[in-house]
Protein backbone atom coordinates (compact mmCIF):
# COMPACT_ATOMS: atom_id res chain seq x y z
CA UNK A 1 0.00 0.00 0.00
CA UNK A 2 3.03 2.29 0.24
CA UNK A 3 2.66 2.92 -3.48
CA UNK A 4 -0.93 4.05 -3.14
CA UNK A 5 -0.21 6.43 -0.27
CA UNK A 6 2.45 8.00 -2.53
CA UNK A 7 -0.36 8.83 -4.93
CA UNK A 8 -3.03 9.73 -2.42
CA UNK A 9 -0.97 11.82 -0.03
CA UNK A 10 -2.89 13.12 2.96
CA UNK A 11 -2.62 16.63 1.58
CA UNK A 12 -4.36 15.53 -1.64
CA UNK A 13 -7.14 13.71 0.18
CA UNK A 14 -7.53 16.75 2.41
CA UNK A 15 -7.84 19.10 -0.57
CA UNK A 16 -10.29 16.73 -2.27
CA UNK A 17 -12.58 17.16 0.72
CA UNK A 18 -12.02 20.89 1.36
CA UNK A 19 -12.39 21.87 -2.29
CA UNK A 20 -11.11 25.45 -1.93
CA UNK A 21 -12.73 27.64 -4.56
CA UNK A 22 -15.68 25.30 -5.08
CA UNK A 23 -18.58 27.41 -6.32
CA UNK A 24 -19.42 29.64 -9.23
CA UNK A 25 -17.53 32.95 -9.24
CA UNK A 26 -19.47 36.21 -9.52
CA UNK A 27 -18.38 38.70 -12.21
CA UNK A 28 -15.48 36.73 -13.70
CA UNK A 29 -13.19 38.31 -16.29
CA UNK A 30 -12.84 34.92 -17.94
CA UNK A 31 -14.40 31.50 -17.63
CA UNK A 32 -13.36 28.21 -19.19
CA UNK A 33 -14.88 24.75 -19.34
CA UNK A 34 -12.48 21.83 -19.50
CA UNK A 35 -13.55 18.24 -20.10
CA UNK A 36 -11.66 14.99 -20.02
CA UNK A 37 -13.69 12.89 -22.45
CA UNK A 38 -12.10 9.59 -21.48
CA UNK A 39 -13.38 9.72 -17.92
CA UNK A 40 -16.00 12.47 -17.98
CA UNK A 41 -14.23 14.64 -15.41
CA UNK A 42 -15.01 18.29 -15.96
CA UNK A 43 -14.51 21.72 -14.49
CA UNK A 44 -15.81 25.18 -15.22
CA UNK A 45 -13.44 27.78 -13.86
CA UNK A 46 -13.91 31.51 -13.46
CA UNK A 47 -11.15 34.03 -12.81
CA UNK A 48 -11.52 37.64 -11.70
CA UNK A 49 -8.59 40.07 -11.83
CA UNK A 50 -8.03 43.08 -9.59
CA UNK A 51 -8.59 46.69 -10.75
CA UNK A 52 -5.10 46.89 -12.27
CA UNK A 53 -5.76 43.76 -14.34
CA UNK A 54 -2.42 42.25 -13.33
CA UNK A 55 -3.32 40.17 -10.30
CA UNK A 56 -5.75 37.28 -9.72
CA UNK A 57 -8.29 38.54 -7.24
CA UNK A 58 -10.51 35.48 -7.10
CA UNK A 59 -10.96 32.00 -8.57
CA UNK A 60 -14.15 29.96 -8.45
CA UNK A 61 -14.91 26.60 -10.02
CA UNK A 62 -17.64 24.06 -10.40
CA UNK A 63 -16.37 20.57 -11.07
CA UNK A 64 -17.10 16.89 -11.00
CA UNK A 65 -14.37 14.31 -10.99
CA UNK A 66 -12.02 12.06 -9.10
CA UNK A 67 -10.21 13.05 -5.93
CA UNK A 68 -7.03 13.91 -7.84
CA UNK A 69 -8.74 16.35 -10.22
CA UNK A 70 -10.78 18.02 -7.49
CA UNK A 71 -7.86 18.23 -5.07
CA UNK A 72 -5.73 19.76 -7.80
CA UNK A 73 -8.34 22.45 -8.43
CA UNK A 74 -8.44 23.19 -4.72
CA UNK A 75 -4.64 23.42 -4.40
CA UNK A 76 -4.49 25.60 -7.51
CA UNK A 77 -7.05 28.01 -6.08
CA UNK A 78 -5.08 28.35 -2.86
CA UNK A 79 -1.82 28.97 -4.73
CA UNK A 80 -2.99 31.29 -7.48
CA UNK A 81 -5.44 33.52 -5.62
CA UNK A 82 -3.75 36.87 -4.99
CA UNK A 83 -0.79 36.07 -7.26
CA UNK A 84 0.19 38.38 -10.11
CA UNK A 85 -0.24 37.04 -13.63
CA UNK A 86 3.46 36.48 -14.17
CA UNK A 87 3.64 34.31 -11.09
CA UNK A 88 0.49 32.42 -12.11
CA UNK A 89 2.16 31.59 -15.43
CA UNK A 90 5.22 30.36 -13.55
CA UNK A 91 3.00 28.21 -11.35
CA UNK A 92 1.29 26.69 -14.36
CA UNK A 93 4.61 25.98 -16.09
CA UNK A 94 6.10 24.57 -12.90
CA UNK A 95 3.11 22.33 -12.22
CA UNK A 96 3.08 21.08 -15.79
CA UNK A 97 6.80 20.27 -15.69
CA UNK A 98 6.31 18.38 -12.47
CA UNK A 99 3.42 16.37 -13.94
CA UNK A 100 5.54 15.48 -16.97
CA UNK A 101 8.42 14.22 -14.82
CA UNK A 102 7.08 10.65 -14.46
CA UNK A 103 8.14 10.79 -10.84
CA UNK A 104 11.74 11.74 -11.58
CA UNK A 105 13.73 14.48 -9.86
CA UNK A 106 12.68 16.84 -7.12
CA UNK A 107 9.62 19.03 -7.27
CA UNK A 108 10.16 22.79 -6.85
CA UNK A 109 8.76 23.37 -3.37
CA UNK A 110 9.78 27.03 -3.32
CA UNK A 111 7.54 27.65 -6.30
CA UNK A 112 4.74 25.15 -5.81
CA UNK A 113 4.47 24.86 -2.04
CA UNK A 114 1.93 22.22 -0.99
CA UNK A 115 1.20 21.37 -4.62
CA UNK A 116 4.39 19.29 -4.69
CA UNK A 117 2.15 16.63 -3.14
CA UNK A 118 1.06 15.96 -6.73
CA UNK A 119 4.59 14.94 -7.73
CA UNK A 120 3.64 11.34 -6.88
CA UNK A 121 0.73 11.50 -9.33
CA UNK A 122 3.18 12.03 -12.21
CA UNK A 123 4.24 8.37 -11.94
CA UNK A 124 0.71 7.26 -12.83
CA UNK A 125 0.46 8.04 -16.53
CA UNK A 126 -3.29 7.46 -16.58
CA UNK A 127 -3.83 10.00 -13.79
CA UNK A 128 -1.68 12.91 -14.98
CA UNK A 129 -4.55 14.34 -16.96
CA UNK A 130 -6.70 14.28 -13.81
CA UNK A 131 -4.22 16.53 -12.02
CA UNK A 132 -3.80 18.80 -15.07
CA UNK A 133 -7.52 19.40 -15.72
CA UNK A 134 -7.91 22.53 -13.57
CA UNK A 135 -4.49 23.92 -14.51
CA UNK A 136 -5.36 23.78 -18.19
CA UNK A 137 -8.61 25.59 -17.40
CA UNK A 138 -6.70 28.23 -15.41
CA UNK A 139 -4.22 28.70 -18.26
CA UNK A 140 -7.09 29.33 -20.68
CA UNK A 141 -8.74 31.75 -18.25
CA UNK A 142 -5.54 33.73 -17.79
CA UNK A 143 -4.94 33.90 -21.53
CA UNK A 144 -8.49 35.10 -22.13
CA UNK A 145 -8.46 37.56 -19.24
CA UNK A 146 -5.14 39.05 -20.39
CA UNK A 147 -6.34 39.30 -23.98
CA UNK A 148 -9.43 41.26 -23.09
CA UNK A 149 -11.98 41.78 -20.43
CA UNK A 150 -14.91 39.43 -19.83
CA UNK A 151 -13.84 36.91 -22.45
CA UNK A 152 -15.10 33.36 -22.41
CA UNK A 153 -13.21 30.73 -24.29
CA UNK A 154 -14.56 27.61 -25.91
CA UNK A 155 -14.18 24.16 -24.37
CA UNK A 156 -11.05 22.29 -25.28
CA UNK A 157 -9.64 18.88 -24.55
CA UNK A 158 -7.07 18.22 -21.89
CA UNK A 159 -3.67 17.24 -23.18
CA UNK B 1 -21.96 -11.52 1.78
CA UNK B 2 -21.15 -15.18 1.49
CA UNK B 3 -19.38 -15.98 4.71
CA UNK B 4 -18.58 -19.61 4.14
CA UNK B 5 -15.57 -19.36 1.86
CA UNK B 6 -15.10 -23.08 1.72
CA UNK B 7 -18.40 -23.86 0.04
CA UNK B 8 -17.76 -25.40 -3.33
CA UNK B 9 -19.56 -23.86 -6.25
CA UNK B 10 -21.15 -26.09 -8.85
CA UNK B 11 -20.70 -25.55 -12.54
CA UNK B 12 -17.25 -23.97 -12.61
CA UNK B 13 -14.67 -24.76 -15.26
CA UNK B 14 -11.43 -26.32 -13.99
CA UNK B 15 -8.97 -23.70 -12.72
CA UNK B 16 -6.16 -25.57 -14.44
CA UNK B 17 -7.16 -23.89 -17.71
CA UNK B 18 -5.52 -20.74 -16.34
CA UNK B 19 -2.20 -22.36 -17.20
CA UNK B 20 -3.10 -21.89 -20.86
CA UNK B 21 -3.01 -18.09 -20.37
CA UNK B 22 0.53 -16.74 -19.86
CA UNK B 23 -0.79 -13.25 -19.07
CA UNK B 24 -2.61 -14.42 -15.95
CA UNK B 25 0.58 -15.58 -14.22
CA UNK B 26 1.72 -11.98 -13.66
CA UNK B 27 1.76 -9.93 -10.51
CA UNK B 28 0.19 -6.50 -10.34
CA UNK B 29 1.57 -4.12 -7.72
CA UNK B 30 2.95 -6.95 -5.65
CA UNK B 31 -0.21 -9.08 -5.70
CA UNK B 32 -1.21 -11.99 -7.91
CA UNK B 33 -3.09 -10.42 -10.81
CA UNK B 34 -6.87 -10.72 -10.59
CA UNK B 35 -7.88 -9.83 -14.14
CA UNK B 36 -11.52 -8.72 -13.95
CA UNK B 37 -11.64 -6.67 -17.15
CA UNK B 38 -12.45 -9.28 -19.77
CA UNK B 39 -15.55 -7.31 -20.74
CA UNK B 40 -13.12 -4.74 -22.14
CA UNK B 41 -10.64 -7.20 -23.60
CA UNK B 42 -10.01 -10.86 -22.88
CA UNK B 43 -6.62 -12.51 -22.48
CA UNK B 44 -5.53 -15.09 -25.04
CA UNK B 45 -4.54 -18.71 -24.55
CA UNK B 46 -1.18 -19.85 -25.85
CA UNK B 47 -2.79 -21.84 -28.68
CA UNK B 48 -4.29 -18.63 -30.09
CA UNK B 49 -0.97 -16.81 -29.88
CA UNK B 50 0.78 -19.80 -31.46
CA UNK B 51 -1.77 -20.13 -34.24
CA UNK B 52 -1.15 -16.57 -35.41
CA UNK B 53 2.60 -17.00 -35.30
CA UNK B 54 2.41 -20.39 -37.00
CA UNK B 55 0.33 -18.96 -39.84
CA UNK B 56 2.84 -16.14 -40.31
CA UNK B 57 5.81 -18.49 -40.22
CA UNK B 58 4.43 -20.99 -42.70
CA UNK B 59 1.34 -19.88 -44.56
CA UNK B 60 1.43 -16.11 -44.98
CA UNK B 61 0.61 -14.89 -48.50
CA UNK B 62 -1.88 -12.49 -50.10
CA UNK B 63 -5.32 -14.10 -49.96
CA UNK B 64 -7.68 -14.16 -52.94
CA UNK B 65 -4.94 -12.64 -55.14
CA UNK B 66 -2.98 -14.55 -57.73
CA UNK B 67 -2.83 -18.27 -58.37
CA UNK B 68 0.24 -19.68 -56.64
CA UNK B 69 0.42 -22.62 -54.25
CA UNK B 70 1.23 -20.20 -51.45
CA UNK B 71 -1.85 -18.13 -52.15
CA UNK B 72 -3.88 -21.33 -52.13
CA UNK B 73 -2.60 -22.16 -48.66
CA UNK B 74 -3.25 -18.73 -47.20
CA UNK B 75 -6.66 -18.41 -48.84
CA UNK B 76 -7.68 -21.81 -47.51
CA UNK B 77 -6.61 -20.83 -43.98
CA UNK B 78 -8.50 -17.55 -44.27
CA UNK B 79 -11.72 -19.12 -45.55
CA UNK B 80 -11.49 -22.05 -43.11
CA UNK B 81 -11.40 -19.46 -40.34
CA UNK B 82 -14.61 -17.95 -41.70
CA UNK B 83 -16.25 -21.38 -41.74
CA UNK B 84 -15.20 -22.02 -38.14
CA UNK B 85 -16.63 -18.71 -36.95
CA UNK B 86 -19.81 -19.22 -39.01
CA UNK B 87 -20.47 -22.61 -37.40
CA UNK B 88 -19.90 -21.09 -33.96
CA UNK B 89 -22.79 -18.62 -34.34
CA UNK B 90 -25.17 -20.64 -36.48
CA UNK B 91 -24.40 -18.76 -39.69
CA UNK B 92 -23.79 -19.67 -43.31
CA UNK B 93 -20.43 -19.10 -44.95
CA UNK B 94 -21.62 -16.05 -46.88
CA UNK B 95 -23.17 -14.56 -43.75
CA UNK B 96 -19.86 -13.79 -42.01
CA UNK B 97 -18.06 -10.58 -42.99
CA UNK B 98 -14.71 -9.63 -41.50
CA UNK B 99 -14.58 -6.16 -40.04
CA UNK B 100 -11.94 -4.26 -38.09
CA UNK B 101 -13.90 -4.74 -34.87
CA UNK B 102 -17.52 -4.78 -33.74
CA UNK B 103 -17.79 -1.00 -34.03
CA UNK B 104 -16.70 -1.24 -37.63
CA UNK B 105 -19.19 -4.06 -38.24
CA UNK B 106 -22.07 -1.86 -37.07
CA UNK B 107 -20.76 0.98 -39.20
CA UNK B 108 -20.73 -1.24 -42.30
CA UNK B 109 -24.51 -1.54 -41.92
CA UNK B 110 -25.16 2.08 -40.94
CA UNK B 111 -22.97 3.50 -43.71
CA UNK B 112 -24.37 1.05 -46.24
CA UNK B 113 -27.88 2.17 -45.33
CA UNK B 114 -26.83 5.79 -45.77
CA UNK B 115 -25.49 4.90 -49.22
CA UNK B 116 -28.80 3.22 -50.03
CA UNK B 117 -30.69 6.34 -48.97
CA UNK B 118 -28.38 8.35 -51.22
CA UNK B 119 -29.54 6.23 -54.15
CA UNK B 120 -26.84 3.59 -54.39
CA UNK B 121 -27.53 -0.12 -54.52
CA UNK B 122 -30.38 -0.39 -56.99
CA UNK B 123 -33.93 -1.63 -56.31
CA UNK B 124 -32.80 -4.53 -54.11
CA UNK B 125 -31.47 -2.01 -51.58
CA UNK B 126 -34.95 -0.52 -51.04
CA UNK B 127 -35.23 -2.25 -47.65
CA UNK B 128 -32.32 -0.11 -46.43
CA UNK B 129 -33.56 3.21 -47.81
CA UNK B 130 -34.69 5.45 -44.93
CA UNK B 131 -36.21 8.90 -45.13
CA UNK B 132 -38.36 11.37 -43.26
CA UNK B 133 -41.10 9.69 -41.27
CA UNK B 134 -39.06 6.53 -40.78
CA UNK B 135 -37.79 5.62 -37.34
CA UNK B 136 -34.61 3.95 -36.07
CA UNK B 137 -35.01 2.46 -32.60
CA UNK B 138 -32.20 1.82 -30.12
CA UNK B 139 -32.22 1.55 -26.31
CA UNK B 140 -31.10 4.03 -23.68
CA UNK B 141 -28.54 1.46 -22.54
CA UNK B 142 -26.52 1.20 -25.76
CA UNK B 143 -22.76 1.33 -26.03
CA UNK B 144 -21.80 4.43 -28.03
CA UNK B 145 -20.78 2.09 -30.88
CA UNK B 146 -24.41 1.08 -31.28
CA UNK B 147 -25.78 4.59 -30.86
CA UNK B 148 -23.66 7.12 -32.73
CA UNK B 149 -23.76 5.32 -36.13
CA UNK B 150 -27.58 5.47 -35.92
CA UNK B 151 -27.56 9.14 -34.88
CA UNK B 152 -25.50 9.81 -38.00
CA UNK B 153 -27.75 7.70 -40.20
CA UNK B 154 -30.78 9.59 -38.92
CA UNK B 155 -29.05 12.91 -39.58
CA UNK B 156 -28.14 11.87 -43.12
CA UNK B 157 -31.52 10.46 -44.08
CA UNK B 158 -34.04 12.58 -42.19
CA UNK B 159 -35.21 9.54 -40.25
CA UNK B 160 -35.96 9.92 -36.54
CA UNK B 161 -33.92 8.20 -33.85
CA UNK B 162 -36.00 6.89 -30.98
CA UNK B 163 -35.03 4.88 -27.95
CA UNK B 164 -36.48 2.29 -25.62
CA UNK B 165 -36.32 3.76 -22.11
CA UNK B 166 -34.63 1.87 -19.28
CA UNK B 167 -35.84 1.45 -15.70
CA UNK B 168 -34.00 2.82 -12.67
CA UNK B 169 -31.78 -0.26 -12.54
CA UNK B 170 -30.79 0.13 -16.20
CA UNK B 171 -32.84 -2.81 -17.47
CA UNK B 172 -35.69 -2.88 -19.98
CA UNK B 173 -38.17 -5.44 -21.22
CA UNK B 174 -40.38 -6.35 -24.13
CA UNK B 175 -43.18 -4.04 -22.89
CA UNK B 176 -40.79 -1.10 -22.99
CA UNK B 177 -39.78 -2.11 -26.50
CA UNK B 178 -43.40 -2.42 -27.57
CA UNK B 179 -44.06 1.16 -26.42
CA UNK B 180 -41.56 2.46 -28.98
CA UNK B 181 -41.46 -0.03 -31.87
CA UNK B 182 -44.29 0.57 -34.32
CA UNK B 183 -45.29 0.86 -37.94
CA UNK B 184 -42.78 3.66 -38.64
CA UNK B 185 -39.89 1.58 -37.27
CA UNK B 186 -37.45 0.49 -39.98
CA UNK B 187 -34.54 -0.70 -37.86
CA UNK B 188 -34.13 -1.83 -34.25
CA UNK B 189 -30.56 -1.96 -32.92
CA UNK B 190 -29.75 -3.14 -29.40
CA UNK B 191 -27.26 -5.06 -27.29
CA UNK B 192 -27.84 -8.71 -26.46
CA UNK B 193 -26.10 -8.20 -23.12
CA UNK B 194 -25.47 -4.75 -21.67
CA UNK B 195 -21.77 -4.06 -21.12
CA UNK B 196 -22.70 -1.93 -18.10
CA UNK B 197 -25.53 -3.74 -16.34
CA UNK B 198 -25.10 -7.32 -17.54
CA UNK B 199 -28.80 -7.33 -18.39
CA UNK B 200 -30.00 -9.77 -21.05
CA UNK B 201 -32.27 -8.40 -23.73
CA UNK B 202 -35.32 -10.45 -24.78
CA UNK B 203 -33.81 -10.81 -28.24
CA UNK B 204 -36.19 -13.24 -29.89
CA UNK B 205 -39.27 -11.34 -28.66
CA UNK B 206 -37.92 -8.00 -29.86
CA UNK B 207 -36.93 -9.49 -33.21
CA UNK B 208 -40.40 -10.95 -33.63
CA UNK B 209 -42.02 -7.62 -32.73
CA UNK B 210 -39.75 -5.68 -35.07
CA UNK B 211 -40.33 -8.07 -37.95
CA UNK B 212 -44.08 -7.87 -37.46
CA UNK B 213 -43.70 -4.16 -38.23
CA UNK B 214 -41.39 -4.85 -41.15
CA UNK B 215 -38.30 -3.51 -39.40
CA UNK B 216 -34.75 -4.86 -39.59
CA UNK B 217 -32.98 -6.01 -36.42
CA UNK B 218 -29.30 -5.51 -35.60
CA UNK B 219 -27.85 -7.11 -32.49
CA UNK B 220 -24.72 -5.94 -30.68
CA UNK B 221 -23.48 -9.36 -29.58
CA UNK B 222 -20.11 -8.27 -28.15
CA UNK B 223 -20.99 -9.36 -24.62
CA UNK B 224 -22.93 -12.49 -25.58
CA UNK B 225 -21.07 -14.44 -28.26
CA UNK B 226 -17.96 -14.85 -26.04
CA UNK B 227 -19.99 -15.99 -23.04
CA UNK B 228 -22.98 -18.15 -24.05
CA UNK B 229 -24.04 -20.43 -26.88
CA UNK B 230 -25.32 -18.05 -29.57
CA UNK B 231 -27.18 -18.89 -32.74
CA UNK B 232 -28.19 -15.84 -34.75
CA UNK B 233 -30.62 -17.75 -36.93
CA UNK B 234 -32.42 -19.07 -33.83
CA UNK B 235 -32.51 -15.59 -32.32
CA UNK B 236 -34.07 -14.30 -35.51
CA UNK B 237 -31.91 -11.23 -35.95
CA UNK B 238 -30.98 -9.81 -39.36
CA UNK B 239 -27.54 -8.46 -38.45
CA UNK B 240 -25.17 -8.93 -35.55
CA UNK B 241 -21.74 -7.64 -34.59
CA UNK B 242 -19.07 -9.02 -32.28
CA UNK B 243 -15.38 -8.62 -31.56
CA UNK B 244 -12.58 -11.18 -31.60
CA UNK B 245 -10.60 -9.67 -28.76
CA UNK B 246 -13.42 -10.16 -26.26
CA UNK B 247 -13.53 -13.92 -27.02
CA UNK B 248 -9.90 -14.95 -26.49
CA UNK B 249 -8.96 -13.78 -29.97
CA UNK B 250 -6.81 -10.99 -31.39
CA UNK B 251 -7.43 -7.29 -31.81
CA UNK B 252 -7.82 -5.90 -35.31
CA UNK B 253 -10.69 -8.13 -36.37
CA UNK B 254 -14.41 -8.20 -35.69
CA UNK B 255 -17.35 -9.90 -37.30
CA UNK B 256 -20.48 -8.71 -39.03
CA UNK B 257 -23.17 -11.35 -39.30
CA UNK B 258 -26.00 -10.72 -41.74
CA UNK B 259 -28.67 -12.76 -43.42
CA UNK B 260 -27.31 -13.65 -46.83
CA UNK B 261 -30.02 -11.98 -48.91
CA UNK B 262 -29.66 -8.77 -46.94
CA UNK B 263 -25.88 -8.67 -47.16
CA UNK B 264 -26.06 -9.22 -50.90
CA UNK B 265 -28.35 -6.18 -51.17
CA UNK B 266 -26.53 -3.85 -48.77
CA UNK B 267 -24.39 -1.29 -50.63
CA UNK B 268 -20.71 -1.61 -49.69
CA UNK B 269 -19.78 1.67 -48.01
CA UNK B 270 -16.06 1.00 -48.34
CA UNK B 271 -15.00 0.05 -51.80
CA UNK B 272 -11.80 -0.98 -53.49
CA UNK B 273 -9.82 -3.96 -54.66
CA UNK B 274 -11.26 -7.48 -54.39
CA UNK B 275 -14.85 -6.33 -53.82
CA UNK B 276 -15.79 -6.19 -57.49
CA UNK B 277 -16.82 -8.18 -60.54
CA UNK B 278 -16.32 -5.69 -63.37
CA UNK B 279 -14.81 -2.24 -63.24
CA UNK B 280 -14.92 0.37 -65.99
CA UNK B 281 -13.75 3.98 -65.83
CA UNK B 282 -17.31 5.00 -65.04
CA UNK B 283 -18.53 2.39 -62.57
CA UNK B 284 -18.08 -0.87 -60.74
CA UNK B 285 -20.29 -3.81 -59.94
CA UNK B 286 -19.81 -5.75 -56.75
CA UNK B 287 -19.39 -9.35 -55.71
CA UNK B 288 -21.93 -10.92 -53.39
CA UNK B 289 -21.28 -11.07 -49.66
CA UNK B 290 -18.83 -11.35 -48.01
CA UNK B 291 -16.31 -10.18 -50.63
CA UNK B 292 -18.31 -7.05 -51.51
CA UNK B 293 -17.51 -5.66 -48.04
CA UNK B 294 -13.91 -6.81 -47.68
CA UNK B 295 -12.06 -4.05 -49.49
CA UNK B 296 -8.30 -4.03 -49.44
CA UNK B 297 -5.91 -6.34 -47.62
CA UNK B 298 -7.67 -8.27 -44.89
CA UNK B 299 -6.63 -9.16 -41.31
CA UNK B 300 -5.66 -12.68 -42.29
CA UNK B 301 -3.46 -13.82 -39.40
CA UNK B 302 -6.06 -12.34 -37.05
CA UNK B 303 -8.82 -14.38 -38.71
CA UNK B 304 -6.73 -17.52 -38.29
CA UNK B 305 -6.15 -16.69 -34.62
CA UNK B 306 -9.85 -15.95 -34.08
CA UNK B 307 -10.71 -19.38 -35.47
CA UNK B 308 -8.27 -20.91 -32.99
CA UNK B 309 -10.01 -18.99 -30.18
CA UNK B 310 -13.31 -20.44 -31.35
CA UNK B 311 -11.79 -23.93 -31.26
CA UNK B 312 -10.60 -23.28 -27.71
CA UNK B 313 -14.09 -22.19 -26.66
CA UNK B 314 -15.66 -25.12 -28.48
CA UNK B 315 -13.36 -27.49 -26.64
CA UNK B 316 -14.46 -25.95 -23.33
CA UNK B 317 -18.07 -26.22 -24.56
CA UNK B 318 -20.04 -22.97 -24.64
CA UNK B 319 -22.78 -24.42 -22.48
CA UNK B 320 -20.21 -25.08 -19.76
CA UNK B 321 -18.76 -21.58 -20.25
CA UNK B 322 -22.26 -20.22 -19.74
CA UNK B 323 -22.74 -22.27 -16.55
CA UNK B 324 -19.33 -21.20 -15.23
CA UNK B 325 -20.21 -17.57 -15.71
CA UNK B 326 -23.69 -18.06 -14.30
CA UNK B 327 -22.14 -19.35 -11.09
CA UNK B 328 -19.66 -16.45 -10.99
CA UNK B 329 -22.43 -13.92 -11.68
CA UNK B 330 -24.39 -15.23 -8.70
CA UNK B 331 -21.32 -15.05 -6.48
CA UNK B 332 -20.52 -11.54 -7.70
CA UNK B 333 -24.00 -10.28 -6.80
CA UNK B 334 -23.97 -12.10 -3.43
CA UNK B 335 -20.60 -10.66 -2.50
CA UNK B 336 -21.16 -7.11 -3.68
CA UNK B 337 -24.78 -6.54 -2.71
CA UNK B 338 -24.16 -6.57 1.04
CA UNK B 339 -21.35 -3.99 1.12
CA UNK B 340 -22.42 -0.69 2.71
CA UNK B 341 -22.37 2.32 0.40
CA UNK B 342 -22.31 0.23 -2.78
CA UNK B 343 -24.95 0.58 -5.47
CA UNK B 344 -24.99 -2.34 -7.87
CA UNK B 345 -26.43 -1.56 -11.29
CA UNK B 346 -28.47 -4.00 -13.31
CA UNK B 347 -30.82 -6.88 -12.60
CA UNK B 348 -31.81 -7.59 -9.01
CA UNK B 349 -30.39 -10.61 -7.20
CA UNK B 350 -32.01 -13.77 -8.48
CA UNK B 351 -32.54 -12.40 -11.99
CA UNK B 352 -30.20 -13.74 -14.65
CA UNK B 353 -27.29 -11.47 -15.53
CA UNK B 354 -23.97 -11.79 -17.27
CA UNK B 355 -20.90 -12.27 -15.10
CA UNK B 356 -20.20 -8.60 -14.77
CA UNK B 357 -21.04 -6.00 -12.15
CA UNK B 358 -20.85 -2.22 -12.36
CA UNK B 359 -20.97 -0.43 -9.05
CA UNK B 360 -21.14 3.08 -7.71
CA UNK B 361 -19.30 3.64 -4.45
CA UNK B 362 -20.98 6.44 -2.49
CA UNK B 363 -18.61 9.35 -1.99
CA UNK B 364 -15.71 7.93 -4.02
CA UNK B 365 -15.14 8.58 -7.72
CA UNK B 366 -14.79 5.47 -9.89
CA UNK B 367 -11.23 6.39 -10.87
CA UNK B 368 -10.23 6.43 -7.24
CA UNK B 369 -12.01 3.12 -6.65
CA UNK B 370 -10.16 1.62 -9.62
CA UNK B 371 -6.83 2.96 -8.39
CA UNK B 372 -7.40 1.39 -4.97
CA UNK B 373 -8.28 -1.97 -6.54
CA UNK B 374 -5.25 -1.66 -8.83
CA UNK B 375 -3.00 -1.31 -5.78
CA UNK B 376 -4.41 -4.66 -4.61
CA UNK B 377 -3.63 -6.36 -7.91
CA UNK B 378 -7.24 -6.24 -9.12
CA UNK B 379 -7.77 -5.01 -12.68
CA UNK B 380 -11.21 -3.54 -13.41
CA UNK B 381 -12.68 -0.99 -15.78
CA UNK B 382 -13.63 2.48 -14.55
CA UNK B 383 -15.46 5.25 -16.35
CA UNK B 384 -18.65 5.45 -18.38
CA UNK B 385 -17.86 2.25 -20.33
CA UNK B 386 -18.80 4.04 -23.55
CA UNK B 387 -22.37 4.40 -22.30
CA UNK B 388 -22.74 8.02 -21.24
CA UNK B 389 -26.51 8.24 -21.82
CA UNK B 390 -27.14 5.20 -19.61
CA UNK B 391 -24.97 6.60 -16.82
CA UNK B 392 -26.71 9.96 -17.10
CA UNK B 393 -30.10 8.23 -16.92
CA UNK B 394 -29.00 6.44 -13.74
CA UNK B 395 -27.75 9.70 -12.22
CA UNK B 396 -24.12 8.67 -12.49
CA UNK B 397 -21.05 9.84 -14.36
CA UNK B 398 -18.74 6.89 -13.94
CA UNK B 399 -18.83 3.44 -12.38
CA UNK B 400 -16.43 0.62 -11.55
CA UNK B 401 -16.96 -2.61 -13.47
CA UNK B 402 -15.69 -6.12 -12.76
CA UNK B 403 -16.21 -8.62 -15.55
CA UNK B 404 -15.41 -12.32 -15.56
CA UNK B 405 -14.54 -14.93 -18.15
CA UNK B 406 -13.58 -18.58 -18.51
CA UNK B 407 -10.41 -18.17 -16.43
CA UNK B 408 -11.97 -16.16 -13.61
CA UNK B 409 -12.01 -17.83 -10.19
CA UNK B 410 -14.32 -17.39 -7.18
CA UNK B 411 -11.27 -16.25 -5.22
CA UNK B 412 -10.77 -13.32 -7.62
CA UNK B 413 -14.41 -12.30 -7.20
CA UNK B 414 -14.03 -12.44 -3.43
CA UNK B 415 -10.84 -10.38 -3.55
CA UNK B 416 -12.70 -7.77 -5.59
CA UNK B 417 -15.55 -7.63 -3.08
CA UNK B 418 -13.22 -7.54 -0.08
CA UNK B 419 -11.20 -4.66 -1.55
CA UNK B 420 -14.39 -2.85 -2.53
CA UNK B 421 -15.52 -3.02 1.10
CA UNK B 422 -12.36 -1.14 2.14
CA UNK B 423 -12.49 1.67 -0.40
CA UNK B 424 -14.65 4.13 1.51
CA UNK B 425 -12.56 3.76 4.63
CA UNK B 426 -9.36 4.47 2.70
CA UNK B 427 -10.80 7.68 1.29
CA UNK B 428 -12.18 8.74 4.66
CA UNK B 429 -15.84 8.36 3.77
CA UNK B 430 -17.92 7.18 6.69
CA UNK B 431 -19.45 3.78 6.09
Amino acid sequence: MSDLSGLYQELILDHSRRRIGDGELADPHATHHELNPTCGDEITMGVRLDASGTRVEAIGWVGDGCSISMASASALTELATGADLERVRQLIDGFRSMMRSQGAGEADEDLLGDAIAFHGVSKYVMRVKCAMLSWVALEACIAAASAGSAASSAPTTTT
Amino acid sequence: MTLDRTTTIDGLLPEALRLDFPYLAQELNGHPLAYLDSGATAQRPRTVLDAERDYLERSNAAVHRGASTLVGTSTTAFEDARATVARFVGAGLREIVWAENATDAINIVALGMADAAAGLGGPEAAVFRLGEGDEIVVTEAEHHANLIPWQRLAAKTGATLRWIPVHDDGTWGIDDAASVIGERTRLVAFAHVSNVTGHLAPVADVAELAHRHGALVLLDACQSVPHRPTDFADLGVDFAAFSAHKMLGPTGIGVLYGREALLDALPPARTGGSTITTVTMESASFLPSPQRFEAGTQPVSQAVALAEAVRYLDALDMQRVHEHEGALAELLVDEVAGIPGIRLLGPAAGVERAALASVDVAGVHAHDVGQFLDSRGIAVRVGHHCAQPLHRRLGLRATTRASAYVYTTPDEIRRFAAALAEVRGFFGIDA
